[in-house]
């Protein structure tokens, strides 16, 4: 990490003395506020960068220019330890970032524990039977094992999630009483599900190559948008289950399985899409550890979605249970592997851009106060 | 045909327009003329990576405009255009051209945004330019992307590491170029020809002939491909000559910079708050004789006449912050003499100069960076006449200076259709000429910023249609 710190200083102290790129992203502004940049500047501008690449096909200082500035790389290289170093316990997340092996190992062993669970506890008649009406699912995996096992795990992801953000608040010199700023939370929340800083002046980033395109924030849209849909369509079925008493499955016309529909086709949408896109993105800019991680992670939202479309399909057949107990496993892996993997970016980069929106207020008030430094 | 991009290997034999360059006024060349229908081959000297010449450097074009918009925050018209040009020039301008360039440059703004550059809007960082002129979105490298982007789709064909070596002229009239083609000889016909590859200010040895080994201490700010062998090539076969061949624009850069390419990151701001010393240690001009963006540019050719063509900028920790970051860290020192002795300078000599200056300065001034202020000192020869503050609070900082040179002003003579005129006066009949290689027909001293790019934008346009008319009259 500090190699890389040391590196990310060498290139920026070139970018603070060019300043061409100031129109790209908030990465720009925010390092004009520096002139020098300790580690926690350094952090904090790594996870402010959205990885559009712009400023990389836009710099007359780019590799092979004896320069040799690559500011997407070295930001991506520097969020990959970020996602790792703040992340609890660190040893699974070395395992699990820099390998997509153990992250297939790790589905699959998933996968095979709730199979083998299913056999063992209701034998291969529940399994392998054909189960229909209320309660359905439930007589193949219990109601307590299909709960009880996801929050405890949920509950897991949460605390090293918000254990991260708060040391990560810490170390990028945020203070405690800005944490919880309302107008910097509206503020990074409206950048966050816009994804502003992809849509550049309005021509989109240059992703997979140096063309100026929209394809890579209409994926990502189509993914973001599909998981809350999901999530929305447990919750709503939790709902039910849990005041209402009804239990799944749900007619095809319900609110949980329109919900659940939608989202598992714009996950699947999404996240083969973002893929495709990876597969054939220009590599310079990129870092190979980082694209690890998001293969990993977007290969297990898309089977995640995959499974779950295929269970709805099939799920008045013999094949029902042996769909679900695929599908938990699944959910299960995706979830394990959480705190150690991409979906770690939403907390640090909201957390960026919450600080860039304090920080750019203030920065505001002081122009205003001095009419400016120019 | 081999665009470059999708590496197919056609190399025609023959064209309607040949563009020789690949910068700004080349791409907007060869952007023009394919628009009246010629069928356009562009040679660009450099590899792909490091198109663009200098104007992959550039941030800022200067245009006319009566009407404001979002990009700037102003009105420029055409007479106070007029005044800056007369103003940096001292007059050495050809009235017609500069005016023509001042008018048809009221379009450029829509021109470029049509042809795939894109706009910034007015930021922290380019406020005080940003009545006058438009910024690039990503500067100069964004604007020529998006010049060859809009090129791929018109069907330009583009040569990368296509080395025009020699003009073949009869008569005024353009018959060939031999090219150097990856280090194969080719020869490429074409029905008219639009020179636009820049200065000579990369060509040390050509320097070398005005500069003697001075030049040797010379950093070239921008691309390394501007040799001026085009240039060399048309004034050898008829074209006259425009510009003095010693004059060159240049700054104050780092002298740590890179021989070529260091681009802006090495100019240094730091002269104006404290003093300047040659190898000798001492003083030579005053540092606080005007505001720094109107002083910088004289600073190149002060330090290219010092011995060594370097200088030593030294500045405190109260005045460490004022100016932008530059891209080499200053030499640091808890003393002046130790500062000095880092340097490689006489610690005694620089001491004895920074505290003779500290003794000059009249007391009672008041230190105002936004203004020319009172702070000045009194029997130094020169003196300091403005923000002239004691040198005192440790620790010491020092920034070595060269020449740092932008471009050349010598270039060919050209009339308002942008054809070269030749030795008999009269204008070649298929030759047009732009960008850098023209610049001096209109700013024939001095430095106006952004200006550069506006001359190669318009000349480019006007030098494409001449080619793409005379080319579909042959």
């Amino acid at each position: 990490m500090k190699a890389l710190l040391t590196e990310a200083d060498r290139q920026l102290t070139i970018c603070n003395a060019c300043r061409y790129c100031e129109g790209y992203c908030a990465v720009w502004p925010a390092m004009e506020l520096r002139r020098t940049f300790k580690d926690s500047d350094i952090l904090y501008l790594a996870n402010l960068c959205f990885d559009c690449r712009a400023c990389y096909y836009a710099c007359q200082f780019a590799p092979p220019h004896q320069f040799a500035v690559n500011i997407p790389q070295i930001f991506a290289q520097i969020r990959t330890e970020t996602y790792q170093d703040y992340s609890w316990p660190r040893l699974l997340a070395r395992m699990v970032k820099s390998n997509t092996k153990a992250a297939v190992v790790i589905t699959l062993a998933c996968v095979v524990a709730v199979f083998a669970f299913v056999l063992i506890a209701q034998g291969p008649a529940v399994l392998f039977g054909v189960h229909v009406g209320e309660g359905a699912f439930f007589r193949v995996v219990p109601y307590v094992a299909m709960v009880v096992p996801p929050s405890i795990i949920s509950l897991f992801v949460l605390g090293v999630f918000a254990t991260g953000a708060f040391r990560f608040w810490a170390d990028t010199r945020g203070s405690p009483e800005e944490m919880f700023s309302w107008p910097a939370f509206a503020k990074a929340s409206a950048d966050a599900f816009g994804m502003r800083y992809m849509r550049g002046d309005g021509s989109g980033c240059n992703y997979p190559d140096e063309q100026f395109s929209h394809i890579r924030r209409v994926f990502h849209h189509f993914t973001f948008y599909g998981f809350l849909l999901d999530l929305a369509s447990t919750t709503v079925a939790a709902i039910y289950h849990h005041y209402f008493h009804w239990e799944s499955p749900y007619a095809l016309n319900s609110l949980p399985v329109v919900l659940g529909t939608a989202g598992g086709i714009g996950l699947m949408i999404g996240t083969a899409g973002l893929l495709y896109l990876k597969w054939k993105s220009d590599r310079v800019p990129g870092d190979g550890t980082m694209m690890q991680m998001d293969v990993s992670f977007i290969l297990i939202l898309f089977l995640s979605a995959l499974s779950g479309m295929l269970l709805l399909a099939l799920r008045e057949t013999a094949a029902m249970g042996t769909l679900l107990a695929i599908h938990l496993g699944i959910i299960a892996a995706f979830f394990l592997m959480i705190p150690y993997g991409k979906l770690a970016h939403v907390v640090y980069r909201y957390s960026a851009l919450v600080k860039n929106a304090v920080e750019q207020r203030r920065a505001a008030a002081a122009d205003a106060a001095h009419g400016h430094g120019h | 045909m081999r665009d470059g991009r999708n590496g197919s290997t056609v190399i025609p034999t023959t064209v309607d327009v040949l563009v020789i360059g690949g910068g700004n006024a080349a791409l907007c060349a060869a952007l023009a003329a394919r628009r009246e229908g010629a069928e356009v081959l562009v040679l660009e000297g450099a590899p792909e990576h490091f198109r663009g010449g200098n104007s992959r450097h550039t941030r800022d074009v200067r245009y006319m405009h009566t009407r404001v918009n979002k990009f700037v925050t102003g009105l420029y018209p055409e007479e106070e255009f007029w005044d800056d040009l007369i103003r940096v020039t001292g007059g050495r301008t050809n009235e017609d051209l500069a005016r023509l360039t001042i008018r048809a440059s009221e379009d450029l703004d829509e021109w470029m945004a049509e042809h795939g550059v894109k706009w910034q809007r007015p930021l922290r960082g380019t406020l005080h330019l940003a009545r006058t002129n438009l910024f690039m979105l990503g500067g100069g490298r964004g604007m020529m992307n998006g010049y060859y982007e809009t090129a791929r789709r018109f069907g330009v064909h583009v040569l990368y590491d296509a080395n025009a070596q020699d003009l073949a002229i009869r008569d005024g009239t353009f018959d060939h170029v031999v090219v150097n083609l990856n280090g194969e000889r080719r020869e490429i016909r074409a029905k008219a020809v639009v020179a636009a590859a820049g200065g000579f200010e990369a060509n040390i040895p050509w320097l070398k002939q005005y500069w003697g080994d001075d030049a040797d201490n010379f950093i070239i700010r921008g691309t390394p491909y501007n040799t001026g062998t085009v240039l060399a090539s048309l004034l050898e076969r008829g074209a006259q000559t425009n510009g003095d061949p010693r004059e060159f624009h240049a700054v104050a850069v780092d002298g740590r910079a890179p021989t070529f390419d260091g681009g802006i990151v090495t100019r240094l701001d730091s002269v104006p708050f404290g003093i300047v010393v040659n190898r000798n240690g001492e003083r030579f001009y005053d540092e606080g004789e005007d505001f720094w963006p109107k002083r910088y540019a004289i600073w190149g050719g002060l330090i290219a006449r010092q011995p060594g063509q370097e200088a030593y900028s030294i500045i405190d920790a109260d005045t460490i912050d004022r100016f932008m970051p530059s891209v080499f860290h200053p030499v640091e020192a808890g003393t002046v003499g130790e500062l000095a002795t880092k340097m490689g300078l006489d610690a005694q000599k620089v001491t004895a100069a920074v505290e003779t200056f500290n003794r000059s300065i009249v007391p009672g001034g008041s230190f105002d960076p936004g203004e020319l202020d009172d702070c000045r000192t009194e029997g130094l020869a020169p003196n300091k006449t403005h923000w002239a503050v004691p040198i005192k609070k440790p620790p010491f900082y020092g920034y070595p200076l060269r020449p740092g040179i932008t471009f050349t002003y010598m270039g060919v003579t050209v009339d308002d259709r942008a054809r070269v005129i030749m030795h008999d006066g009269r204008p070649a009949a298929n030759i047009t000429a732009a960008g850098e290689l023209m610049a001096g027909n209109v700013l024939g001293r001095g430095y106006l910023a952004g200006f550069g790019l506006t001359i190669g934008a318009v000349f480019g346009r006007i030098a494409g249609r001449e080619a793409a008319r005379s080319a579909s009259s042959r």
